[in-house]
């Protein structure tokens, strides 16, 4: 049981040179108090503009496709010719391009950007760092003892830097080396197994594989960062039970810390899936603009975000609304996903820190 | 307790006379040996991850080898100070682009950032319980993922449409709908990050919410803010789609009778890489690598001039 402390010595504040209790603590005066109401308020009406702002871009967007969607209605969404002469717009192959192209690019995205986020999450590279230090009986040093902690730094931004060069930058890679690069191979696979449905057409320049391939690539980052966030976050306790068991480590992996983690997986893979779905200026420029619905991956296609960027700028009066209208079905389909994303991460982190 | 474990204790010659426990069992079989099939399916699929990673690396470094290759050839000083050249044109550059980027991106600094931090300082002030404040932040992280494009379409609506012409500031505007989530998180982050020792101490000597959040919150959480506001910079730099019919382009500089004017179509790097990369002209090709490669290296500098912020915090 401590002691009470000792009053008799506390002999009040003026002992202490300069002390003056009155400006040490002190309520608040009644301009203060004004001032921290204001600023509450406005610290209230800045977070309020975030909602406005999402329920501001659906009615301004949505405002401005009434006007189309009284003239064309539901006939837009499933029919596919679009002649801006004839007034005749359908954006079926456009809503399909926009989304083979973004499950295409999500198969591969997935498929490497988890591999690389159990690569991360399971130090592999430290690890084999070490090992080699040790060979040479310096992992202990002072400098050589940090390199595998750096190399594993080094790694998850280099990943990060991906998602950093901006999109056009990706587009214009892939027009000048990917496309060139890839052709030969396309054209072959077109020539010897042109019945196979994927090849039906020859690569003549831009087309729906190289633009999946760039849009696989600035996926990655996303999926890479949250699913090595939802893996290393999986309690140490089950790895180290699956190990005590003789699990070996790729069985604790599959069997232990991906189903653990599956649902912050599947989070980034769902939030992934929307930014794939609105990405537009790497699929402008490769994707090929070509109204055309078909699942050859060497034909050229078009998706909802490379039709705005290409036909706005140069829109006229009557084919704004119908652009507009096209932008609403894209905003509807994009909410959707990021909203079913961002729910699944949002339980996904509350069963975590329930555990 | 002590007594039952003597009595377990077997004498010497138990020991020796005892059946082995091991009789029976092969050891080898625990020991993991690479020939077994269960190890062997382990080692295999650690290459291959190995391997899918380093494939996963291979195009970030074709694209910044490729734009030192081809991007680097052309880089001379008259780049940045001449206007981009007319079709046939040998030679110019893009200085208009760098001044209008950087015009815009610094416009749509000034909107996000007041707005963005006051609104981490709420969020990270709110409680845990409060309805609105989740739902602030839920709408933030579902801006995150909106489609860069649909912030060009509603500025298109909400600005260029009003004010009856393509613009810096409707430019602007559109990036800041970009910058605005993630200045929004990082600054939550930061300042909830803040210890509550130090906000209980301020307002216990008195100290209004404001007067803690400006004078401890802010100052404490500084580091974590720029870093986030940097990234957002970052980011908005190399936006294209939001400027493609806000901001237009430009071949000429950002001003009108001698002096700045933000209300005229205005150049930007990011519109002027997509503009000329389509273009059948040898010289437009090259200035679009030129300009990729400046355009990069402004994002990766700004990206790293972030995480420098958070990393003096970290050692801190």
């Amino acid at each position: 049981m401590a002691s009470l402390p000792d009053t008799s010595r506390i002999q009040g504040p003026q002992e202490v040179k300069g002390w003056n209790a009155d400006q040490i603590w002190q309520p608040p005066s009644k301009g203060q108090r004004w001032a921290d109401f204001l600023f509450r308020r406005l610290c209230f009406a800045f977070a309020a503009t975030t909602v406005v702002l999402i329920l501001l871009l659906v009615v301004e967007i949505g405002a401005k496709a009434i006007p189309a969607f009284r003239e064309h209605g539901l006939h837009f969404l499933y029919s596919q010719t679009w002649d801006p002469n004839r007034g005749v717009f359908g954006i079926l192959p456009e809503i399909w391009g926009t989304l083979y192209t973004s499950l295409l690019a999500l198969f591969l995205g997935t498929l490497f950007g988890v591999a690389a986020a159990i690569f991360l999450s399971e130090g592999y590279a430290s690890e084999g760092v070490f090992k080699i230090l040790k060979l040479f009986n310096v992992q202990f040093h002072p400098f050589w003892g940090k390199l595998p902690e750096r190399l594993e730094v080094l790694l998850k931004n280099l990943i990060e830097l991906l998602a950093a060069v901006p999109s056009v930058v990706y587009g214009l890679w892939g027009l000048f080396v990917v496309i060139p690069l890839i052709r030969p191979a396309c054209n072959w696979l077109h020539h010897h197994f042109g019945w196979f449905p994927l090849f039906s057409t020859d690569l003549s320049g831009p087309g729906i594989l190289p633009a999946v391939f760039v849009l696989s690539i600035m996926i990655l980052p996303t999926i890479t960062a949250i699913s090595r966030n939802a893996l290393i976050s999986v309690p140490p306790k089950l790895r180290m039970a699956a190990y005590g068991l003789g699990a070996t480590r790729w069985e604790t992996i599959l069997g232990v810390l991906v189903p653990t983690a599956s649902r912050g997986i599947f989070g980034a893979i769902v939030l992934a899936f929307g930014r794939a779905l609105g990405e537009t200026m790497a699929l402008a420029m490769l994707v090929g603009n070509a109204n055309r619905l078909t699942v050859s991956l060497f034909s050229p296609a078009n998706t909802l975000a490379a039709l705005l960027a290409n036909s706005f700028p140069e829109a006229g009066a009557k084919e704004i609304p119908v652009l507009m209208y096209a932008a609403l079905v894209l905003l509807a389909i994009t909410l959707v996903v990021n909203i079913f994303g961002a729910l699944v991460l949002e339980r996904a982190t509350a069963e975590v820190e329930a555990k | 307790m002590r007594s039952n474990e003597n009595a377990k204790q077997p004498t010497v010659a138990e020991r020796t006379t005892a059946p082995d426990p091991f009789s029976g069992i092969d050891l080898g079989e625990l020991e993991r040996s690479i020939y077994r099939p269960r190890t062997f399916l382990s080692v295999v699929l650690s290459l291959i991850v190995t391997a899918m990673t380093l494939t996963a690396l291979v195009p970030l470094f074709a694209v910044l080898i490729m734009l030192i290759w081809r991007g680097g050839q052309k880089l001379s000083l008259a780049l940045f100070t001449q206007l981009p050249p007319a079709p046939l044109e040998q030679g110019g550059g893009f200085g208009n682009a760098i001044l209008g980027t950087l015009v815009m991106v610094a416009i749509a600094t000034l909107i996000t950032v007041p707005l963005g931090v006051l609104s981490g300082v709420f969020l990270a002030q709110a409680p845990a319980e409060s309805r609105f404040a989740s739902s602030v932040r839920f709408s933030a992280k579902v801006l995150t993922g909106f489609p860069s494009i649909l912030a060009g379409v509603f500025a298109y609506g909400a600005i260029v449409l009003v004010t009856g012409g393509y613009s810096a500031i409707a430019g602007g505007i559109a990036l800041s709908i970009l910058m605005l989530p993630t200045i929004i998180l990082t600054s939550e982050s930061a300042i909830a990050m803040v210890p509550a020792r130090m906000k209980e101490a301020s307002i216990g000597l008195g100290a209004t919410g404001t007067q803690t959040a400006w004078m401890v919150l802010l100052p404490t959480a500084m580091p974590g803010i720029l870093t986030g506001v940097m990234l957002a910079i970052a980011r908005a730099a190399g936006e294209t789609a939001p400027l493609l019919f806000t901001a237009l382009f430009s071949n000429y500089w950002l001003s009108s009778g001698g002096r700045l004017s933000l209300m005229q179509p205005t150049a930007s790097l990011a519109v002027l890489i997509y503009n000329f990369s389509g273009m059948p002209f040898k010289n437009q090709v090259e200035l679009a690598w030129a300009a990729a490669l400046v355009l990069v290296v402004l994002v990766l500098i700004t990206n790293l001039i972030g995480q420098s912020f958070s990393r003096e915090q970290n050692l801190q």
